[in-house]
């Protein structure tokens, strides 16, 4: 019993998940009641995470962490589901999508990701990881109406399931040669010279880097984020994404402490590779989704990057980058959910031509935003890359920091395309008023964030500081 | 006095007007008429400002005055500012510029005037903030922080290509700067601090320093421009509205000369007189090809643009042979091109606004028609090739005198530049303004009127008033100078080149 108030927050997720799926059936309407109790009941867990916020303690004979890492991404992931479930309900509302299961599967996902930052243990990783995906399945073909929807869930599913079984593939290779499935025990028994473990490595780096949709694993992510409904793409590009990087580092620090060598060159070649294809292949694309997707790609390589260092000055530098990098999208997809014409949500972006005549402040928000995006000072973006590239070049990976930085100046070219079509192209016709007052909402608080992030920066750079200290 | 942060307000007063621009609301012709009130009034306490500073700079210390220093990002960065004789320069030269460039804008832009005056506003604030930073991290932030607003100008704002033009401009100078920051990281993880003043005092290692000065180098010398990569600035030019080439030529390219002279020249003096030669030999290319190209446009404002990589090749050269004449010679020239230059781009607005083309072959004979416009044009055209009495003399015979006490050969090379900047000059004046009038257009042109003197008097007064009494900016400069060439005589004195 003592145990288990440590993960309150996870209990009370079930429940409220348990609760609203039943409750949901016996409503007439019950998209807008479930949305509301969705929303605060995820605001209120929120300080039920922050009260157990710097705890550090292992759980369960030692398979469950809870310390202040663990407790900022979930923060984070909250905060994220929070932000995507206010700035959607107009959406789902206009294309006729108002179903409850929405937010049960967002619910259960979230559960998910909890616990893939928090486990400790192989198997609690892996069914984490199924829990968040299974969900996202579902939720990536919600709208069963539409072809395209339809078809991304299943490639999604056939390809994580793909990959989630080479990632167990992996876990049963590891388990087979240290004894245990505890990430303890693994850096314990772990010797670099058996051939087995460091396969059983490679096998787990690549199920994860396929969560985070690194490359070469990315192949799904452009597919899927076109054929998603728009607010199930925003939300594959914010919460995953931070709790697949939460895993990763959570891994590789704790359970492959001893492997640093091994998986060092394997994270640069992925994160490389991730940051070239995320700026270059970005360049041809003409939908806005999978224009984001692209550059959802290159931003994991740049967290990656800070990982790839193996000290805690780069798992501070990923984590600032990983909160700012939520930030920018919940914004960047606010805006994208602004951009419909007679209830048609226009995904070409030609179609935003002379964008900052008809609509002036989501064009100014839109231009800030991919400028963030591009990383040019002194919006939030640029600090991010920053404090990566400092970690990148404080272990001495110049090479890495030139790969790097040259393919910020490509990727900016891309960015500043979009805001080419917004402010020197001819007005098109206008959007629809979208009257929403939580899109507005979200898009002022997150603008904001991002154009005064320059003020006081010290205090988010504190926080993961000392959340990166747990890997001491 | 020093209670008062009086820098970091001279910084940001600027963002205080774009806050009140951004208020204004009602009609359109309100908004029109306010907005170009504000913008005026912000620019001119700014310029007030740094009068204020100058009235009480000490000329005889030619350390960092009026420095501010407050913790910013968590123990490794600082907001520190100050100024020198050389930062305060510059400084002047932003907050006089910039009013005349908000006066031209009101002049001739009517589409999005607010949108326009936002960007200049902000501009004005970044650059402030290049020329008084003493962290080489706020000196990046402000240094490519000035670049979304340029982007904005050319792109919205420019001519045809103005598309093309402002990618190449924003891309070009990106990918410069990214290598300046990876140099800034470095120096941070081999010194343990940005903090510019006490950078000076530390020795780093010849190798490294090699490394990190060609990053710096990448940046100033795309900014500078510096040939080859000087290919961004005549599209930029030419395809920016007047005051968005005012600013880029007045202001944006002495950042980079400033650039050279604080960090290269300070942070890194083994390795400054390690590269000399290899700057004298792009400047001199610079000088000669560019000087030639010049000759051949057919378009005012190419001539003009070309001729400015020119005179920044000069520059460059006064600057890297290291002593007094030189550095005091390409100070003095980048305050007077600044001038000179930007009075230049307003004349060919003035023409512009008028006819609508920049084409110099559509011109000739508005002598007869514009006399006031030929005597105004001229003198900045003779101030642009060094005539005596003039600012871009004095600019001139100083590098010259400097490289030519360092060596003949470039001092050869730069003199050929002077003798090929008369030719292409006085070409285009000749075109422009003599001959018969061919195009019946002309004929119904009007002379300048009111606004456009207002314009054009300050930039007219300033040529000659540096022309005939330099000491107003060498006086300002000399003891910060001083300070640099003697610290640079230790290093040259090893080098066998400079022997």
């Amino acid at each position: 019993m003592l145990e288990l108030q440590n993960i309150f927050p996870e209990i009370f997720l079930t429940l409220l998940l348990l609760f609203l799926l039943v409750f949901g059936v016996f409503l007439k309407d019950p998209f807008t009641l479930i949305k509301k109790i969705t929303i605060s009941g995820m605001l209120v867990c929120i300080p039920l995470v922050y009260l157990n916020f710097d705890n550090q303690i292992l759980i369960f004979d030692k398979n469950y962490s809870i310390n202040i890492f663990s407790n900022l991404l979930k923060i984070i992931i909250l905060l994220s589901c929070i932000f995507c479930l206010v700035f959607t309900g107009q959406y789902l509302k206009r294309i006729n999508l108002e179903k409850f299961e929405y937010m049960i599967l967002i619910l259960s996902s979230t559960i998910g990701m909890f616990v893939m930052v928090s486990a400790n243990n192989l198997i609690g990783l892996y069914l984490g990881i199924e829990l968040q995906s299974l969900s996202l399945y579902v939720l990536s073909s919600i709208d069963r109406k539409s072809l395209k929807s339809s078809e991304s869930g299943v490639k999604y599913f056939v390809l994580g399931a793909l990959s989630s079984g080479l990632f167990l593939y992996g876990c049963s290779l590891i388990y087979g040669f240290t004894g245990s499935a505890n990430y303890l025990i693994i850096n314990e028994n772990f010797s670099i010279d058996n051939l087995g473990l460091i396969f059983g490595l490679v096998f787990i780096i690549v199920g994860l880097a396929f969560k985070i949709s690194a490359v070469p694993f990315h192949m799904w992510t452009p597919d899927v984020y076109e054929g998603s409904p728009t607010s199930v793409t925003a939300f594959f590009a914010l919460a995953p994404k931070v709790a697949g990087i939460g895993a990763f580092i959570q891994i590789l620090f704790v359970a492959f402490n001893e492997a640093f060598v091994e998986w060092k060159s394997i994270i640069i070649f992925i994160s490389v590779a991730s940051m070239l294809l995320g700026s270059v292949a970005a360049i041809g694309q003409s939908n806005i989704k999978r224009l984001m997707a692209y550059s959802s790609i290159g931003h994991m390589g740049y967290a990656l990057a800070g990982v790839a260092t193996g000290v805690t000055v780069g798992i501070s530098a990923t984590l600032t980058y990983i909160f700012i990098y939520v930030i920018m999208n919940i914004s960047a997809f606010t805006c994208i959910l602004f951009f419909s014409r007679h209830k048609v949500y226009s995904e070409d972006i030609r179609d935003l031509g002379g964008l900052s005549k008809n609509h002036p402040i989501i064009a100014a928000c839109f231009c800030l935003i991919l400028f963030s995006l591009a990383g040019i000072p002194p919006l939030a973006g640029f600090f991010a890359k920053f404090y990566i590239f400092k970690a990148v070049i404080e272990s001495e990976m110049y090479i890495l920091a030139i790969i790097g930085l040259l393919s910020t100046v490509v990727s900016a070219f891309y960015y500043l395309r979009v805001i080419k079509i917004m402010y020197f192209e001819e007005e098109k016709e206008k959007f629809d008023e979208i009257s929403g007052l939580g899109m507005k909402l979200s898009l002022a608080i997150t603008s904001f964030l991002i154009l005064f992030y320059f003020i006081s920066p010290s205090y988010l750079l504190n926080l993961t500081d000392i959340a990166s200290k747990v890997f001491n | 006095m020093n209670e008062i942060p009086i820098l970091t307000l001279t910084i940001f007063l600027p963002l205080i007007g774009v806050l009140f621009l951004t208020l204004i609301k009602g009609q359109p012709n309100f908004v029109y008429k306010t907005s170009g009130y504000v913008a005026m009034l912000t620019s001119g306490i700014t310029f007030f400002a740094s009068i204020l500073i100058l009235l009480n700079f000490n000329y005889s210390n030619p350390d960092f005055q009026f420095t501010e220093q407050h913790d910013w990002i968590f123990n490794f960065v600082n907001y520190k500012v100050g100024v020198d004789g050389i930062s305060l320069t510059f400084v002047l030269l932003t907050t006089f510029i910039i009013p005349i460039c908000i006066l031209a804008t009101i002049n001739s832009i009517k589409n999005r005037l607010r949108e326009f005056l936002i960007a200049l506003l902000l501009m004005e604030t970044m650059m402030i903030g290049v020329f008084c930073s003493l962290d080489l991290f706020i000196f990046y932030l402000f240094f490519e922080a000035g670049l979304i607003p340029m982007f904005l100008i050319i792109g919205i704002w420019g001519g045809k290509r103005r598309v093309y033009s402002a990618f190449k401009f924003f891309l070009y100078t990106l990918l410069g700067s990214v290598f300046m920051l990876i140099s800034i990281i470095c120096i941070y993880y081999d010194a343990g601090t940005l903090d510019v003043e006490k950078l000076l005092n530390i020795q780093i290692n010849l190798d490294y320093q090699k490394y990190l000065w060609l990053g710096f180098f990448a940046s100033f010398a795309v900014k500078t421009p510096m040939w080859p990569v000087h290919t961004w600035l005549p599209d930029a030019h030419v395809e920016a509205p007047t005051s968005g080439s005012v600013i880029l030529a007045a202001i944006l390219l002495k950042m980079a000369g400033y650039g050279f002279i604080r960090f290269s020249l300070g942070l890194f003096p083994d390795a400054s007189v390690y590269f000399a030669p290899m700057i004298f030999i792009l400047s001199i290319i610079a000088i000669i090809y560019t000087s030639l190209v010049a000759l051949v446009q057919k378009d005012m404002k190419k001539l003009i643009a070309y001729s400015s990589v020119a005179h920044m090749g000069f520059v460059t050269i006064g600057i890297f042979v290291f002593n007094k004449e030189g550095i005091e010679g390409s100070i003095f020239q980048m305050v007077s091109h600044g001038i000179i230059s930007s009075a230049l781009f307003l004349c060919v607005g003035v023409i512009y606004d008028r006819m609508h083309t920049r084409e110099i072959s559509e011109y000739g004979g508005i002598v007869n028609i514009m006399p006031k416009y030929s005597i105004m044009f001229m003198i900045f055209i003779l101030g642009s090739l060094g005539l005596p009495g003039t600012s871009g003399f004095i600019g001139e015979i100083l590098i010259l005198i400097g490289s030519f006490k360092f060596n003949y050969w470039i001092a050869f090379f730069a003199a050929i530049g002077v003798i090929l900047s008369a030719c292409y000059s006085l070409w285009l004046y000749r075109r422009v303004v003599f001959g018969v009038i061919k195009n019946t257009k002309i004929n119904n042109l009007k002379d300048i009127n009111k606004n456009e003197y207002l314009i054009l008097i300050p930039l007219l007064v300033m040529t000659l008033v540096l022309g005939f009494y330099p000491s107003l900016v060498l006086d300002l400069i000399s003891s910060s100078v001083d300070k640099l060439t003697n610290n640079m005589m230790d290093y040259t004195k090893t080098s066998d080149l400079f022997k």
